[in-house]
């Protein structure tokens, strides 16, 4: 088996530096002279990020990004707890297709969600607005706040619930100081993520969007153009941004818990 | 005696309905009525004709996007699943429980992060003149090009879904009941025999749901194809987005998104019912 186990781990390592790659170079080309990066690396610099962040246009995008993402991440996380509380204490009629709906919007391309988002936003006047941005990101993100409130709550005895109930607690003192405090890392995890989703959609916000940029559809106009290594600037922040929220979720949902 | 109203399941049910309904719902529904409109002088009208669907499905460049799509979908569908299988096997039988939960955190990761940006850090990593053929002329190869290809496009449908699929694949295998597989051992049966008539069979939910979810998403990915495929020949979702920003072609574009949308939904049933079917 030695030999083997061996090879397992060249081979995953070689799958994870694959998947990897991109993100990594993209790091590392963002402190490159070279316009057009190779091997050997051009020297040390930091002029990328001066002239990405140097711009007016850049701090404009960071600015709708966050208000987009902060917005998007509290309709979208208290969407997706009150739908993972509802699969979790009722049953129904049609439950099936509500969880369908609730889950769903994930599988569907970004183009066409873009495409119908765009046609209908204009419709209701909503098109070019950040308002239409939230909408459009609420439906995209509720599904994974759902999925991390639904995961916790199944850690969850039921009977917790009645017996708050059984000690007098109304349903809503129950769901005050019960359940909400046990799902509390789960909410905080759910904040992160649907940022996260928001912080890096930009096909559906590219459609929708008009003048008031994201900076992931920033990011796309620029490429429209030519090869701007400040995109490597840019999208380092992007990634640190992101994987610092992606972690963070993952570390309050599954951290080692004391309590159960 | 009637019971007092009680609004508490309805305060926790009715947010996703009304959101989802007026936000996702609605769209796709009025899309699908989109595509019966007719545009006239750059405007649209509401209408109920065919029009759009006798001129998009009559041209045989929109027929070429539609089997390229779906061809590159099933080889990228295929092609992942091939390549994250040994990944996924070692992962699921060499690694310690913790070891494995640490792997696949990681592998969720990048699965958040831009991929506009991990395309365009593969165009420079790839070009004619970047680090993958700086290393290959080292050696006497090459230059080679691998943009604006189906090498390149390939390349960034499996940054897209490998992660994903190696998930799929880890979580089923790792559930497989260990003694099933001594068993199968201690009967004589070698470790290739074991694979192919006790692993595979007993892991398959993981494996089709991988790479259905590995065809769903390149099926639908604009990026690959357009940042590193050159976006000639043009795949379905490049046709939407040319025919959705030039002149107001909305309802054309509509019935593009409906074709998708039809499409994926046949693949996907059929390939539910192959995940959780009997096994035969």
């Amino acid at each position: 088996m030695k030999p083997l186990s061996g090879l397992g781990w060249i081979y995953l390592l070689a799958l994870f530096t694959f998947v990897f790659a991109p993100i990594v170079a993209s790091v590392i080309f963002s402190f490159n002279s070279d316009r057009f990066p190779t091997l050997p690396l051009g020297s040390f610099t930091t002029d990328w990020y001066v002239r990405a962040f140097g711009r007016a246009e850049v701090w404009t995008a960071i600015g709708n990004s966050l208000i987009v993402a902060a917005v998007t991440s509290f309709l979208a996380t208290f969407i997706g707890f009150a739908t993972a509380y509802t699969d979790f204490r009722y049953g129904f009629k049609f439950k099936q297709a509500y969880l369908a709906l609730a889950l769903l919007p994930p599988t569907l391309p970004l183009v066409i969600m873009g495409l119908a988002m765009l046609a209908w936003l204009s419709q209701v006047g909503l098109s070019g607005t950040l308002t239409g941005i939230v909408i459009a990101h609420v439906v995209l993100a509720t599904p994974f706040a759902m999925a991390i409130c639904r995961l916790r709550l199944s850690q969850m005895d039921p009977s917790l619930e009645a017996a708050a109930w059984n000690l007098g607690a109304g349903q809503w003192a129950a769901m005050r100081y019960v359940i909400l405090p046990f799902c509390g890392p789960a909410i905080v995890s759910a904040l992160c993520l649907t940022a996260a989703v928001s912080f890096d959609e930009f096909i559906v916000a590219w459609f929708v969007s008009g003048l008031n940029r994201t900076v992931p559809v920033m990011i796309l106009e620029i490429l429209q153009g030519n090869v701007d290594p400040q995109i490597n600037a840019i999208g380092t922040v992007v990634f640190l941004t992101s994987m610092s929220l992606v972690i963070a979720a993952q570390v309050l949902i599954f951290r080692r818990r004391r309590d159960g | 005696m009637m019971r007092k109203f009680d609004p508490y399941p309805h305060v926790w049910r009715l947010p996703l309905l009304l959101w989802q309904g007026a936000f996702f719902v609605v769209p796709l529904v009025f899309m699908a009525a989109l595509s019966f409109w007719l545009v006239k002088n750059y405007r649209m009208e509401p209408a109920f004709a065919f029009d759009n669907w006798e001129r998009m499905l009559g041209r045989g460049a929109f027929w070429d996007a539609y089997w390229l799509t779906l061809l590159r979908a099933c080889m990228a569908g295929v092609i992942a699943s091939l390549i994250a299988f040994p990944a996924s096997l070692f992962l699921a039988f060499h690694l310690t429980p913790q070891g494995r939960r640490f792997a696949l955190l990681c592998l969720i990761v990048p699965f958040f992060t831009s991929f506009l940006v991990r395309a365009y850090a593969w165009q420079v990593i790839l070009a004619e003149s970047g680090p993958v053929n700086a290393v290959l002329g080292g050696l006497g190869l090459g230059p080679y090009t691998m943009l604006n290809s189906g090498f390149g496009a390939m390349v960034g449908y499996m940054t897209l879904v490998l992660p994903l699929v190696v998930i799929f694949q880890t979580w089923s295998l790792a559930a497989i009941e260990k003694s099933l597989i001594e068993a199968a051992a201690n009967l004589g049966a070698s470790p290739v025999r074991t694979l192919v008539s006790v692993i595979i069979p007993a892991a398959k939910t993981g494996l089709v749901l991988g790479a259905v979810f590995a065809f769903i998403m390149t099926f639908g990915d604009f990026v690959s194809p357009f940042y590193l495929g050159g976006s000639k020949p043009p795949t379905l979702t490049i046709l939407i987005i040319d025919t959705t920003k030039s002149g107001q072609q909305w309802p054309r574009a509509a019935v593009v998104a409906i074709v998708m949308i039809l499409t994926l939904f046949a693949v996907a049933t059929a390939a539910l019912k192959a995940a959780y079917g009997r096994r035969g």
